[in-house]
């Protein structure tokens, strides 16, 4: 009986390792681990950045020494040391305490509040101030309010008009300043190519141009007055250890009082710093405000990448695997492909200075603008170089995926076209190159997750930490190659190891970091997307 | 369709004589001379890998795209010569379509697929392709079947199907010869039925050489029938006479299954 039993589970076992179930159980596994990978990583990159929007609440402490401490609680931990439980509390007010965060351990702690009336103020510099409104002071502004809270937010709608008035006078000096300027170049031209044979035209312009600069610092001081006036409305407050200031309403960017909110209103007060963050420029060495440039940039580069490489991988691939003779160097070439992708990504970015902006930007400087010398205008790193080498950089995947595409079209479909008097030609352009699109797509949507990526070697060809202007505006030509722009990977970097507060722009890491993790997604997705409807339409039954 | 007239309807359309193919070093076709005459069909059987789908390949120079490829002799197509290099392969495949052993349809519309053969010729008057179109699915007997579906992809049609789809392409650019590969060894009794039918009443306009592994259909639907073995032609003559009685042993034992 016992030896019976022995017998069939040894049968069992073999059977089971026979039905080939044990490797079917390790594949499911593998992917099950590779899929749990992906979500965690999505999911920690989330869980960081999705609350720092969230307005948290404003805890007061009472410490035993008979101090007050105000802040938000960030984390909480037990002290290596000693033992004790103890908080972070970020307090703010950088420019009183000199510092964002402050550890305070349990024990020294009598009480514990969250005061109604504190007020949380967003500030064009020194970060976040944490507080207690006094009073306003608002000379000619007549305030009706009762309350000081509410008087506040009274005067910072009526400064907010006010400021509306002088952004235009603003924009009508930014114009005055670009005339100014291209007037500027055109002079320096014209004394470039001769001084005493221009002279006439020259005299002129720089009489247009300095009415142009009269009136820019008449604007200038209209401007500066005005903005001096608006200063001097103020609003006084005192902070937890009783310290008090005055404060400029023109640096305050956001109000809230948030122990004070329902939560609709904090999502309110959430859906408006998300706005902010898309649509506005940073503050603050880009640990503050928005990210609208480093978007803008990213996905602008990533789009004139693909202009680049998609064109220039495909017709390659196209003389690899239709024209070339099967060879030796065929086969080198191939190889040679392939190893280019696994080349390190600064060496592209070293590659790039050195070629395009040294070598061709210098050029082009030399022959059409060697009036700005020695300022250079493409003989430094710009968008289009950043594209150009990041093309470089992404071209061999587009090439093997065009390739691999092409070569799993079955034979006789090439044999069928040819048979019906077609040219290899009109067979590559008539039925190849639809049916091998979906693989080209694939090629590019790899290779433009890889630029979009990619930090190294654009920090050698053209991004910046702070851009003034975008690459793309309305001033003619509207696309300026040759400018700088900024990059979400790059702000990455910048923000969390370069910024002069690491610690409070922690939070600012993981939410650059699923701004760039949500735009691959989407650029992936509409590819993806075209790729499946173009499947839908030329695959053939023997695949 | 072909401007015969009496004087050259009694010339043969094809002539081959003293062909030669080698793959590299492998001798593929060893001095072939065979006469193909008009409006008839012309069977090649054979065991796998006689040479007959090499010697079909080479009247339309399909055999260009190997590049081991290397013929030498002569194959004559209305009296010029294929194989010279002055030949524009273009027009020779135009006017010598093909179908092949496992159906090609194109990605496209069954209508495109019809007219692929035209449009790449330069036509694009819609009258005039949609008649083509009309014409050449009647001629292939699917005309009935697609009708209410010309626009529709081509790839989701059945086996059968497919292969008369090709058949009506490559009749849409009117050739004198079409040459079929194995055309329905892929394809299931009644489709094969089907195809066969068609080649019978294809005869009254075209040349038709037909490769085939199924000895049954080469005596069902050819006026003549070729029998090649290790890339030699062993004999060539009347259907009726090679199935009855054939001159060679080699032959007979083929025919009769006797083969090893």
């Amino acid at each position: 009986m016992w030896l019976g039993s022995v017998f069939v589970k040894g049968y069992l076992m073999k059977l089971f390792w026979k039905t080939g179930e044990p490797y079917v159980l390790a594949t499911g596994a593998a992917l099950a681990i590779i899929l749990v990978m992906s979500l965690t990583l999505v999911g920690v990159v989330m869980s960081n950045g999705l609350g720092y929007f969230w307005p948290r609440a404003l805890v007061k402490f009472e410490l035993k020494d008979g101090s007050a401490a105000l802040g938000q609680v960030t984390q909480q931990e037990k002290n290596p040391i000693s033992g004790i439980r103890r908080f972070q509390l970020k307090v703010g007010n950088r420019d009183v305490f000199g510092q964002d965060f402050r550890w305070i351990d349990e024990q020294d702690i009598t009480t514990r509040s969250e005061p109604a009336d504190t007020v949380l103020l967003e500030r064009r510099e020194h970060g976040n101030y944490f507080g207690f409104l006094q009073g306003v002071t608002a000379e000619g502004l007549n305030l009706t309010a009762a309350t000081p809270y509410e008087k506040l937010q009274q005067a910072r709608k009526l400064v907010a008009g006010k400021l509306a008035a002088t952004r235009k006078i603003k924009e009508q000096m930014s114009d005055l300043n670009n005339s100014a300027e291209s007037l500027r170049l055109k002079v320096q031209k014209l004394e470039y190519s001769g001084k005493e044979k221009n002279a006439a035209a020259i005299t002129e312009l720089t009489a247009v141009r300095e009415k142009a600069m009269a009136e820019f610092s008449g604007l200038n001081e209209q401007f500066t007055a005005t903005q001096a006036d608006i200063g001097r409305i103020t609003a006084q407050f005192t902070d937890a250890v009783g310290g008090s200031k005055d404060i400029s309403l023109t640096e305050i960017v956001a109000l809230q009082r948030p122990n004070d909110m329902s939560f609709f209103a904090k999502c309110g007060a959430y859906l408006e710093r998300v706005r902010e963050l898309l649509l506005d420029d940073p503050r603050e060495s880009n640990t503050e405000g928005g990210l609208f440039p480093a978007i803008f940039g990213t996905v602008m580069m990533v789009l004139m990448m693909s202009l680049f490489s998609l064109p220039f991988g495909v017709i390659a691939a196209i003389y690899l695997r239709e024209y070339a003779r099967d060879g030796l160097m065929t086969r080198m070439v191939r190889i040679a492909v392939n190893n280019l992708a696994g080349v390190p990504s600064i060496v592209y970015g070293v590659f790039g200075l050195g070629f395009f902006v040294y070598g061709i930007g210098g050029s082009i400087d030399s022959l059409f603008f060697p009036e700005r010398l020695p300022t250079p205008t493409f003989g430094t790193g710009g968008i289009l170089w950043s594209s150009l080498t990041l093309a470089l950089l992404t071209v061999p995947v587009v090439i093997v995926a065009t390739e691999e595409s092409l070569a799993s079209i079955p034979k006789g479909i090439r044999e069928g076209s040819l048979a019906l008097g077609a040219t290899k030609f009109q067979t590559l352009t008539r039925i190849l190159l639809p049916m091998a699109t979906p693989g080209i797509m694939t090629g590019l949507i790899l290779s433009m997750a890889r630029a979009a990526g990619e930090v190294a070697p654009l920090m050698i060809v053209g991004v910046v930490k702070l851009a003034p202007t975008l690459p793309f505006d309305t001033n003619f030509p509207f696309f300026h190659m040759d400018r700088k722009f900024m990059h979400l990977g790059f702000h990455i970097y910048d923000v969390g190891f370069q910024s002069p507060n690491v610690e409070a722009a922690k939070p600012m890491v993981f939410v650059t970091t699923m701004l760039l993790l949500a735009i691959v997604i989407i650029a992936s997705s509409v590819a993806i997307y075209l790729r499946n409807r173009m499947r839908g339409k030329y695959t053939t039954s023997t695949f | 369709m072909s401007q015969t007239n009496d004087q050259t309807d009694k010339t043969p359309i094809l002539s081959v004589s003293d062909l030669n193919l080698y793959y590299g070093q492998a001798h593929a076709l060893k001095g072939v001379n065979i006469d193909m005459a008009r409006h008839q069909v012309t069977a090649f059987i054979g065991p796998s890998g006689c040479g007959k789908s090499t010697l079909l390949r080479c009247f339309n120079r399909m055999n260009d795209l190997v590049e081991s490829a290397r013929i030498e002799g002569s194959i004559r197509f209305n009296g010029a010569e294929v194989n010279d290099s002055a030949t524009d392969v273009i027009s020779l495949r135009r006017r010598i379509g093909m179908v092949f052993q496992q159906s090609n349809p194109f990605p496209k519309s069954i209508y495109e697929n019809v007219v692929y053969g035209l449009r790449i010729a330069g036509v694009n008057d819609k009258t005039t392709l949609d008649e083509a179109v009309e014409n050449s699915l009647k001629s292939a007997a699917i005309w009935k079947e697609v009708k209410d579906r010309l626009n529709e992809s081509a790839l989701g049609l059945s086996g059968g199907q497919a292969q008369r789809i090709c058949i009506a392409r490559a009749i849409a650019v009117n050739p004198e010869i079409i040459l079929m590969d194995e055309p329905c060894s892929a394809l299931d009794p009644i489709s094969t039925l089907k195809i066969e039918e068609l080649i019978e009443e294809l005869k009254d306009k075209y040349t038709i050489v037909i490769v085939t592994h199924n000895m049954q259909q080469a005596a069902r639907v050819s006026d003549v029938t070729a029998f090649f073995y290790l890339g030699e032609l062993i004999e060539a003559g009347g259907t009726r006479k090679i199935f009855t009685n054939p001159e060679k042993k080699q032959t007979e034992d083929y025919i009769t299954g006797r083969f090893g």
